[in-house]
């Protein structure tokens, strides 16, 4: 399964082994077996419908796999309900952003930094100031008392990724954080997901904007059917004929 | 610290009350009105704050009163004792709704109320010892505690201090994490278990503190009416009440079932007197119709659209 020039980590973070997932007769995920590293920036591409949203919500835990293991940091964490997984340290943003829309974009982070990074010693935090310190290496702290369902669709995209940041996470999951917006903007997401990997966070990208999908991962994997058909790097990916014929549309 | 100086003074008036206000009918409507703070905001913890819809507010608030009636027959309990057992019950019944309903996200729960509704309500008019399908006639205590010259009043005290504590304990879980919590979930609940908040956890617990809640309102009911029979205490009212007020007065703070309470709890007593006692239910029906087309956000949000000024921000 795994080509040659694929190096999978020694300090691995997520490992993920044989995951399998059912819906009725249908056969989302079948036997994905993953290793992410430290540090990492990883790639999932795949068509539509390939799994790849699938994986990352048994990663997260909005779904529970049918068979396999996930090991975070060394522990099984498939059976855990996803809040514990996000204070383990997974965090997320979602494909269709899902603001906390009645709350202002602030308060938003708020919530993570309440019930993950500070969950044991509260009344201690200052969770605002942390907030708005993430706000502003997002370059959202002007809208920081905005009502978070009037922001646009880059601004969501920012708030999700600032939100999934506050609570602290080793691994950050970013769903197709630049479905839909402009090059700048895309080059503006790009340029924060760069800042947030270089302080050790490890990245899991996916995303069907091939320029910017292959100039962030270091490895990837390419899922159609529910299964891996290929792994390597990004320029091992696109010369890969199994990726050409079902994702490249070659 | 405000609040509570403001809590305190009004426990004090309703202390005092009996020394200015001497007509009987102040205290006997004021218990109504009262009675549905409690219920309003209790419902306003887990329908406004969470955004799970409660339409079994008569069975959390006969639950109360039935647990208070059966105990006050077995073993002549206390008042105060009575309202505890009766928020304990109703309480146990919220969190035992919620084990079973609100694993599941959406409608579950709501559908789950209107069913508990009918079951217990079956169940009471079956039950013999508390006199059944035909009701019990309840004598007061003789002895009517403090200074209060009778017994209504001393109602209207107790009823009064259970409107602070609930709206006490709405304020609490509005203003802090747990409300924060709540809000999350009303707003994309997917989000929040994703941002590590326990959502079925904080459900239950809301569950269980809105019944409770419910629970303590209904407790006095037996006494304040020396009677207590299944349709009336079931009554569908409680329901549509408990649901209408807050929306009325705004489901974001908790001051809005408290302004929707009084505002319509108040129009009821006096279309109640003054027209006649089946126009008060429509004016429950006229008023959400209004506010859910004309102000949606509720008197709140009226009050911050045009005296605030803050638009929708």
């Amino acid at each position: 399964m795994k080509p040659a020039d694929s190096s999978p980590p020694t300090n691995a973070l997520l490992e993920i082994n044989g995951v399998s997932k059912h819906f009725g007769g249908f056969t989302a995920l079948d036997g994905v077996s993953i290793d992410v590293g430290k540090g990492e920036r990883f790639g999932l591409i795949g068509p539509n419908g390939s799994g790849k949203t699938t994986l990352i919500n048994c990663i997260s835990g909005a779904l529970t796999n049918d068979g396999g293991s996930i090991r975070f940091d060394g522990e099984e964490i498939s059976r855990l309900p996803a809040y514990l997984r996000t204070r383990r340290g997974i965090a997320r943003s979602f494909q269709i952003p899902r603001p906390f829309g009645s709350m202002s974009v602030l308060e938003n982070l708020v919530v993570p930094l309440e019930y993950v990074a500070h969950s044991g010693s509260l009344h201690l935090a200052d969770t605002r100031g942390e907030a708005m310190e993430i706000l502003k290496g997002m370059g959202l702290a002007d809208k920081a008392d905005t009502r978070s369902n009037r922001l646009s669709q880059v601004e969501l995209r920012k708030m999700e990724l600032a939100r999934a940041m506050a609570a602290r996470p080793r691994l950050l999951i970013s769903d197709e954080a630049m479905a839909g917006l402009s090059s700048n903007e895309i080059s503006e997401v790009l340029e924060i997901l760069f800042k947030l990997n270089a302080t050790g966070i490890s990245i899991i990208m996916i995303e069907h904007i091939m320029q910017a999908v292959m100039k962030f991962s270091q490895r990837l994997i390419c899922l159609d059917a529910g299964r891996i058909i290929c792994e390597g790097t990004p320029e091992s990916i696109v010369e890969n004929p199994d990726v050409q014929r079902a994702y490249l549309g070659a | 610290m405000r609040f509570f100086l403001g809590a305190l003074l009004l426990l004090a008036i309703a202390a005092i009350a009996p020394m200015f206000v001497r007509l009987e009918y102040f205290y006997f409507a004021g218990f109504v009105v009262l009675q549905f703070i409690v219920l309003a905001t209790a419902w306003n913890i887990l329908g406004g704050f969470a955004g799970y819809v409660n339409f079994g507010t008569g069975a959390f608030f006969a639950v109360g009163a039935y647990s208070a009636v059966a105990l006050y027959k077995a073993v002549a309990l206390p008042l105060g004792l009575q309202i505890l057992a009766g928020a304990a019950t109703a309480g146990l019944l919220g969190l035992g709704v919620g084990l079973l309903t609100l694993r599941l996200r959406g409608i579950f729960f709501s559908i789950a109320t209107i069913a508990i509704t009918i079951i217990l309500e079956t169940v009471v008019m079956n039950w013999t010892y508390v006199g059944g399908a035909k009701g019990l006639p309840i004598l007061r205590p003789t002895e009517i505690p403090l200074h209060f010259t009778n017994y209504t009043q001393w109602l209207f005290f107790v009823m009064t201090g259970i409107v602070l504590i609930a709206v006490a304990i709405a304020r609490y879980i509005q203003t802090g994490w747990i409300g924060r919590g709540l809000r999350a979930i009303r707003d994309n609940e997917g989000a929040a278990e994703c941002s590590g908040v326990p959502t079925l956890k904080l459900k239950l617990a809301a569950a269980t503190v809105s019944g409770a809640l419910m629970g303590a309102a209904g407790a006095p009911f037996a006494q304040y009416l020396s009677f207590i029979e299944p349709s009336s205490a079931f009554s569908l009212n409680y329901a549509v009440n408990a649901l209408a007020m807050p929306i009325i007065g705004g489901t974001a703070h908790w001051i809005g079932p408290v302004i929707g309470a009084i505002l319509l709890g108040s129009v009821q007593q006096i279309v109640t007197v003054t027209i006649s006692s089946e126009m008060n239910v429509l004016v429950v029906g006229v008023m959400l119709v209004v506010f859910v087309v004309a102000a949606p956000e509720g008197v709140l949000g009226l009050w911050r659209r045009y005296v605030l000024k803050k638009g929708d921000e």
